[in-house]
């Protein structure tokens, strides 16, 4: 039989070395700037949770608004704090505490962290204040030639900036490590963070591009007029793989902590990798799909990007197949057999596993919706009715929302040096059943009513009294009550943070990093060929998006001047 | 790499499920005609009456022949102007019998707007400096509630107007 | 000992691992976005 160095010897050119992954210990330093990260996550929760509440109340038609706010303040609220800066800060800090786990920082390196995340931090606040004050009623996708104050958009500006900084110290901490182990392969966990991380970077160029050369020069006076086309579809660019830098850090607990969590391996380094490798792929190209019913993009090349759109759906599968397989492999190595009986191992009392669970079954309805949008004529049915919000609200508020905290969990009184007890345990898992049952009620409630017809991002109305409203006002009540049950959830979520942070006994709570089986099949070495990534990655990318772009700009209408009356201000 | 045989069945079985969707949608797309809409004209949107099927006469919905209708729409914030009446009043319900086409057309002098027949499968995005338009045939008869949407401003949920199609 | 050498078999990559269950749910998986995707498709259709 062959050992394990045998086997080594044998494939020495062309596997990598299996070492174990090193886990290291998070220095107090360390500790204190994932915490900063957590801390802007949970007030953006609180906040961003009460605007979704003050939405839906608004919408059933049944409560006003209090003090004459505008609901459509609370709606750019509620977008840019949760899906911009609440996910940003808990993904990035999160992605700190995996990279000082398996590869730590340098004191240096922690500096530029810093530094990174008060760029952050800044751009957040001076969004929200032109937000608060009623200056940028323009939502989170800001889509011109409505016109916010600059400094809405140079706050978001400096956030995307402020997240260039942390990738710039990962890419270093990750080189430097590579240069230092030649022969080894680098943690899976610090793999996928770079791996997300380069996704990022090369998809907010987009955004920052559309900030930089048109939105922001036009909102500040010195361009008369903006190529509307142009800032939506480089936003779109930027705005598909920002889904997928939410769904990411998700699979990364699922395929590298979870397993640990339930007492088992990871089911394949070598296919978790080639997952995320084909993520960075497929995640750009395809932002056309946002597009479909739009003027002035050709159908040939909505059409491509549909084809890429549903490559990306193939990593996903990969992703579903590893899943049962963990829990079943884990399951039938404790002596639980059968077709089904692996289930019965599972640690469903364990809120560490049962939120990210939950989270997952969230993905079946929520991929299966996801594939439906992108089918090319078919979004016309969808296309901005509020069945994609109900959408995304499974993927990203259950999906991604449910595995963070399952993630919290453990994270913060480990970054806290506390202990999670029976008691936030049980806390949890009441949050966890609060949070499926209010959502299954709003977001079934939001898909029936926008295959119906019912708008997205809209106040309530009657629409001069058509019968379809009325029909749809029955919705708008399903969702306030799944809403308000979601705002208890965020309610006690905050609860059990605080908990977590401030009361729970002192201790050493795990950092669960999931080990491969000892006789692991090794990684090739091909998986960590970087420079070809990134090069299939751009190459796709110049692919998808040359022609419609360069159609955009020499096919280009008049330009549109700045719109500010239309938001009130 | 090692792919466990079940993965293999479960992945070929998903790649050729994601084929076939893709066929049977390039199908509809390429030889029914069945697009989503994706026009191509462009128009200044400082003067939208330079193009005849945005001038104020033009605007609603005109018979062109028999069974065949062409519908002009001005989304603006916040209104969609669907003509006027023989008094001059503004349109806001329209009439078509079952079985007619549609050529629906739209742009806008401001801001971009939605534009959706809810229940129906007019629904296009109209965005300042283009023409929005869209074929249909109109087969099952009943009330459309035209509601705007892509978020355009504060009145954003008070553009509406409403589709008959009849018996 | 025994023991030492049954978990150095069960693990070896040569044999794979018993994935029965596995195969069974990503068939159901499988099914529910192919109904799904049908039923959008037809919704489509008829309108």
């Amino acid at each position: 039989m062959a050992t394990p160095a045998n086997v080594v010897e044998k494939f020495s050119s062309k596997v990598f070395h299996n070492y174990g992954t090193v886990e290291l210990s998070l220095s107090k330093r360390e500790r204190r700037l994932i915490m900063s990260y957590m801390y802007v996550a949970m007030i953006s929760l609180l906040v961003g949770g009460l605007m979704g509440l003050l939405q839906v109340l608004a919408r059933s038609g049944e409560f006003e608004l209090p003090w004459g706010i505008n609901y459509y303040t609370i709606l750019t609220v509620h977008g840019v704090i949760l899906a911009l800066v609440m996910t940003s800060f808990f993904i990035i800090g999160f992605q700190n505490a995996l990279m000082g786990k398996t590869i730590g920082f340098s004191k240096k390196q922690l500096n530029w962290a810093w530094v990174g995340f008060w760029i952050m931090l800044i751009g957040t606040v001076i969004a929200a204040v032109t937000i608060l004050i009623g200056k940028a009623n323009v939502l989170y996708t800001f889509y011109a030639p409505l016109k916010a104050h600059p400094l809405f958009y140079i706050g978001i500006t400096l956030v995307v900036v402020g997240s260039w900084v942390t990738a710039a110290v990962n890419f270093r901490q990750f080189y430097l490590w590579k240069k230092a182990h030649p022969n080894e392969k680098s943690p899976l966990l610090a793999f996928m963070v770079i791996i997300n991380m380069l996704m990022w970077c090369i998809a907010t160029i987009g955004v920052a591009t559309s900030m930089l050369i048109e939105i922001i020069p036009w909102s500040l006076g010195y361009k008369n007029t903006i190529n509307v086309l142009l800032s939506r579809t480089l936003f779109w660019y930027f705005g598909h793989p920002l889904v997928y830098f939410w769904l990411l850090p998700a699979y990364m607990a699922w395929y590298a902590i979870i397993p640990k969590v339930i007492g088992g391996k990871i089911f394949s380094d070598s296919l978790a990798r080639f997952s995320f490798i084909l993520f960075l792929f497929f995640s750009i190209p395809v932002g056309l799909h946002h597009q479909l019913t739009e003027p002035g993009l050709d159908s040939t090349w909505k059409f491509i990007q549909v084809i890429l759109t549903f490559m990306v759906v193939i990593p996903s599968l990969m992703t579903a197949f590893s899943m049962f397989a963990t829990f079943e492999i884990t399951g039938r190595k404790k002596g639980y057999g059968g077709l089904f009986g692996w289930l019965k191992h599972l640690p469903w009392k364990d809120v560490r596993f049962l939120a990210p669970f939950v989270g997952m079954l969230a993905f079946i309805p929520g991929g299966a919706g996801g594939i439906i949008n992108a089918s090319y004529q078919i979004n016309t049915m969808v296309h901005n009715t509020i069945w994609v919000p109900g959408h995304f609200h499974l993927t990203a508020a259950t999906t991604v929302v449910l595995t963070f905290f399952g993630i919290a969990y453990w994270l913060i009184p480990h970054l806290t040096g506390r202990k999670l007890t029976d008691a936030v345990n049980r806390l949890g898992i009441y949050q966890t059943i609060l949070w499926g049952v209010g959502m299954t009620i709003m977001s079934t409630a939001m898909h029936i009513q926008g295959l119906a017809g019912a708008p997205r991002r809209s106040n309530f109305s009657d629409y001069g009294g058509t019968e379809q409203a009325a029909e749809w006002g029955a919705y708008q009540m399903a969702q306030a009550v799944g809403g308000t049950i979601l705002f208890f959830a965020i309610l006690l979520m905050i609860f059990i943070f605080i908990k977590m942070i401030f009361f729970s006994p002192k201790g050493e709570q795990e950092f669960p990093i999931a080990q491969e089986e000892d006789h692991a099949e090794p990684t090739p070495k091909w998986t960590e060929n970087w420079k070809l990534w990134i090069a299939i990655t751009l190459v796709l990318i110049l692919f998808a998006y040359t022609v419609p772009i360069m159609d955009v700009i020499q096919n280009a209408p008049p330009g549109s001047a700045p719109f500010d009356w239309p938001i009130g201000s | 790499m090692h792919l466990h045989k079940y993965e293999k069945y479960w992945l070929g079985a998903g790649i050729v499920g994601l084929i076939v969707f893709l066929i049977i949608l390039g199908f509809g797309a390429f030889y029914l005609g069945t697009h989503p809409q994706s026009h191509g004209e462009i128009i200044d949107p400082e003067n939208i009456e330079a193009n005849d099927a945005f001038k104020p006469e033009n605007r609603g919905l005109t018979k062109v022949d028999e069974g065949r209708y062409v519908l002009n729409i001005v989304a603006s914030a916040f209104n969609y102007d669907l003509g006027t009446d023989e008094s001059g009043a503004p349109i806001k319900n329209i009439e078509i019998p079952a079985g007619s086409k549609v050529l629906v057309q739209a742009t806008t002098p401001d801001v971009i707007h939605g534009l959706n027949f809810a229940g129906t499968n007019i629904n296009m995005m109209v965005e300042p400096g283009y023409v929005s338009t869209m074929e249909v045939e109109l087969n099952n008869p009943g009330e459309y509630t035209l509601v705007c949407n892509e978020y355009c401003g504060v009145g954003h949920h008070l553009m509406y107007g409403s589709l008959e199609v009849v018996e | 000992m025994v023991t030492k050498n049954q978990k150095h078999v069960n693990t070896n990559p040569e044999s794979e691992p018993n994935l029965k269950g596995t195969l069974i749910s990503v068939s159901i998986l499988g099914a529910i976005l192919l109904v799904t995707w049908i039923g959008a498709l037809m919704l489509f259709l008829l309108r």
